[in-house]
């Protein structure tokens, strides 16, 4: 068992490119229907946590979906084998890239792809932003503003908004507010 | 050994606010590297973001592995790896734990309310940062060329094409027009 969480995590994280959600119909069909691990129901509870809790989204679905199975150790088991993947390919990258980094070819090629990995960024972006009310957009307008104008940390931002929350469902709690 | 201390710690931190994966974490990531600790250029980091997408895997594994071994090699590497993985294997383990009893809980709803906007504005500034650096030499976003190649795969996106497709079509342009068509005039 937990030899199988390994190997098909494994596979999810070899295939997936770009990270993220882009991984999401692939562990649909491993695991709901080749494995039968979990139902769809524990889906969608599992989309909502992964991305309620920090860390990427990937390692968060592998804890799921690992400790579901087979406790702790198939949670190990399961993040171990997502994390392989990018981390040999990564490493093998690394090992020759310094090398061949200063070529013309290559400086050509990365002058080029800078401006589209931006755009990849700049596109869910534009999604994200259509559905938000005004003051929430301000919000991140202010975000955007203090992490690049003024170098602020977003970690301090994030702890700031983690108050704010809690801070929420307490004064929510007192009124009775469901 | 200071490095795989600092190495640990920052990505430990970048582990765990890195609220909203991928996009929202670059914010975090250039911050820490770039600004904090200086240990990449802005333009390096761009690079990195790039191989990041086409390479298999989440983009906070991705840097952390490659900025851990360009910086202290092999151990570097799996010192930062292990440790942007930390928070999400204890927080993710203690909430799945949790939740499977609580299925609604208030205070986690609130929280990923309150998280929302602020993790949309890290993915803009992760856009603006690698655009518009704040610190060193800007290098992108440095000709027309760049803007156009830019609003091509935006557009791109919008049409849902291949993310990869659109990363490596855009190195086959910049080989011709910033290697070939130069040497060639």
């Amino acid at each position: 068992m937990l030899l199988q969480l390994f190997t098909t995590f494994f596979k999810i994280g070899l295939f997936s490119f770009g990270g993220g959600f882009a991984m999401i119909p692939l562990i649909q069909r491993e695991v709901i229907e080749r494995r039968k691990w979990i139902d769809e129901q524990d889906f969608l509870e599992m989309l909502v946590l992964a991305q309620s809790t920090p860390g990427p989204i990937a390692v968060n679905t592998a804890v799921f979906v690992g400790y579901k199975t087979a406790g702790v150790a198939g949670a190990v088991m399961a993040s171990l084998g997502t994390v392989m993947p990018s981390f040999m390919a990564i490493l093998m990258l690394a090992l020759f890239f310094a090398e061949v980094r200063d070529n013309r070819y290559v400086d050509a090629a990365f002058r080029a792809m800078r401006p589209a990995v931006v755009a990849l960024i700049v596109a869910p972006l534009i999604g994200l932003v259509k559905g938000m009310r005004w003051y929430l957009m301000a919000v991140s307008a202010a975000v955007a503003l203090a992490v690049w104008y003024f170098g602020f940390s977003p970690a301090y931002l994030i702890a700031l908004a983690l108050v704010v929350g809690v801070v929420i469902a307490v004064v929510n709690g007192r009124k009775g507010v469901k | 050994m200071m490095i795989y201390l600092q190495l640990f710690l920052s990505y430990l931190k970048i582990g765990f606010f890195g609220f909203g994966g991928g996009y929202a974490m670059l914010s975090l990531i250039q911050n820490e590297i770039v600004e904090q600790r200086g240990w990449l250029t802005a333009t390096q980091f761009a690079d990195i973001v790039a191989v990041s997408q086409i390479t298999p895997g989440p983009i906070a594994i991705n840097s952390a592995t490659y900025i851990g071994y360009s910086i202290a090699g092999f151990g570097g590497s799996v010192v930062a790896t292990f440790a942007v993985c930390l928070p999400s294997l204890t927080l993710m383990l203690l909430l799945t734990r949790f939740f499977l009893r609580h299925r609604e809980n208030r205070f986690v709803q609130s929280v990923v309310k309150a998280v929302g906007p602020v993790v949309v504005g890290m993915i803009a500034s992760a856009a603006l940062l690698l655009m518009f650096p704040r610190t060193g030499e800007n290098e992108n976003f440095t000709d027309v060329w760049s803007w156009l190649l830019f609003i091509a795969c935006l557009y791109g996106s919008f049409r849902k094409v291949n993310p990869i497709l659109m990363i490596l079509l855009s190195a086959v342009v910049g080989v011709v027009i910033y290697a070939l068509v130069p040497m060639m005039c």
